[in-house]
């Protein structure tokens, strides 16, 4: 049995194809993906993040505790309301997840998990907890519903929908949060544009999204949320990362502070991994066919692979994430097996589109 | 779901019609091109080709999957449609009114024994 968020059925009413995403039975479009991924570029687009799991953590010793168990620094929130992506890391450096930790106050943080590893997020959490943080109180919100909304006019649209939020979230710099009666208000997201992510009690998520609607911000599913976050070069836990690899050759090494005194779970193996491979961004060249995840790529330093590969609807070709051996730098240009053929790609820095730019 | 009445189906999503000189001409179904999303890019067979029934002979692409499509019957490939190679999603917005590719089949009598209409929507009703 699938597990369904509280929007299911506006989903459905709006006409998604629904499909099984990590547990969740979740939209993966309402028409056309491209459409609804130009829509985030061009105008407005929300997604249903509510598989999504945000994990309250009180207690005076908080700061302290989330010092030690993400790789990431949690000194590096210092304003109410800042939000810090980080890597959670297996003592081996491995990848149990990335999350997001917003700063709420002293003793109180707030993560935002992803939906297939929550379960074993929690876990990990509380055995961490009970080893070195006494006193601190974890709590799963699967109370709260999440809407990501986002494009170069989410912001004004979300104020248009939701009166009286654009004297709380206007101030807001990009990576901030702030409180708004029921509505946890965060300028973050998950495309490369601008906009909001809006955490709030599952009972008014309906109203919302239909607020929402009829201010003409656009439903959009998985399939956009996908080439928009790969264009954005972001990675997706399971598919660029997972319990494999470590944060370094997973083009992460600038959320791991390995310099300063700080310990933190994952950091010894960290320090002494010879790093071998590294993540570039590649860009089909001449077409043939579209990069797509687990094609091998062949470099003069040796092969590698595509992480994740896809259309791209902005640079109307296609791009990818791949794993390759160190050395390999960008402008050379790599090989990559597509079915029986041989394609060529460009490789990059990622992002390859950020504010509606192309940056490739 | 669309499934014209005049029409051949195979069971891997293909539509064929059988023209008067008995060439086929072959597309993929409306459930299809549903299924699979925006298509992005489509590769056909080379003229002249000889094919097996059942053979993969094209492929088509959406952002989300790559898919191949299938010989109906053993043949030699007679046109391709360069028309939905440049503009792949013309096949999104008619899979019918868009055809792949032409096969003029070794025996044209096999045609008859492809799923006829009522046979691929209970195919498609089972998925």
């Amino acid at each position: 049995m699938l597990r369904q968020t509280p929007l299911n059925a506006a989903h459905r009413a709006a006409g998604a194809k629904m499909v099984d995403f990590g547990g969740w039975e979740m939209p993966v479009s309402y028409g056309s993906q491209i459409e609804e991924h130009h829509a985030v570029r061009r105008d407005a687009g929300m997604f249903d993040v509510s598989h999504m799991l945000a994990v309250d953590l009180a207690g005076d010793g908080a700061r302290a505790f989330l010092r030690y168990a993400l790789a990431n620094n949690v000194d590096k929130l210092s304003v109410t309301g800042k939000a810090l992506y980080s890597c959670l890391l297996r003592p081996d450096g491995g990848i149990l997840d990335d999350l997001i930790a917003y700063f709420l106050r002293e003793d109180a943080f707030r993560i935002v998990v992803n939906a297939a590893t929550a379960e074993k997020d929690v876990a990990w959490f509380n055995a961490l907890i009970a080893e070195r943080g006494p006193g601190i109180a974890l709590t799963p919100r699967r109370d709260l519903a999440m809407l990501a909304v986002q494009g170069p006019n989410a912001r004004t649209k979300v104020w248009a929908a939701l009166p009286g939020s654009r004297e709380a979230s206007e101030p807001l710099k990009p990576f901030m949060a702030a409180q708004f009666g029921d509505y946890f208000i965060a300028r973050t997201g998950y495309t490369g544009e601008d906009g909001f992510e809006l955490t709030l009690p599952a009972e008014r998520s309906v109203a919302l999204w239909n607020e929402l609607s009829a201010v003409g911000v656009r439903p959009c599913g998985l399939g956009a949320r996908d080439t928009l976050r790969l264009e954005a070069g972001m990675n997706l836990y399971g598919q660029d990362m997972t319990e494999a690899e470590n944060p370094l050759e997973s083009g992460l090494a600038w959320t791991v502070d390995l310099a300063s005194a700080r310990d933190f779970v994952g950091k010894e193996a960290l320090a002494r991994a010879s790093i071998a491979r590294q993540q570039v961004g590649l860009v089909q060249q001449g077409g043939g066919g579209v990069l797509r995840s687990h094609q091998r790529v062949l470099t003069a330093g040796g092969s590698g692979e595509i992480t994740s590969g896809t259309f791209s609807p902005t640079l109307a070709g296609s791009i990818a994430l791949a794993r390759v051996p160190v050395g390999v730098t960008p402008g050379d240009t790599v090989t990559v097996e597509v079915r029986d053929k041989r394609l060529e790609a460009r490789v990059v820095k990622p992002p390859f589109v950020r504010q509606g730019k192309v940056l490739v | 779901m669309n499934v014209p009445p005049n029409l051949k189906y195979t069971d891997s999503h293909e539509w064929i019609r059988k023209e008067a000189d008995g060439t086929l001409t072959i597309g993929i179904t409306d459930h299809a091109q549903e299924a699979l999303g925006d298509l992005v890019f489509i590769e056909l067979p080379a003229v002249g080709r000889t094919v097996k029934a059942g053979e993969a002979v094209a492929v088509v692409e959406s952002v989300k999957a790559a898919s191949d499509v299938y010989a109906p019957l053993a043949g030699v490939v007679s046109a391709a449609n360069t028309e939905v190679t440049d503009a792949p999603e013309k096949v999104n917005a008619d899979a019918y009114g868009h055809w792949l590719y032409k096969l003029k089949p070794a025996n044209a009598a096999d045609a008859d024994k492809l799923l006829d209409a009522a046979a691929y929507s209970k195919t498609i009703a089972a998925e």
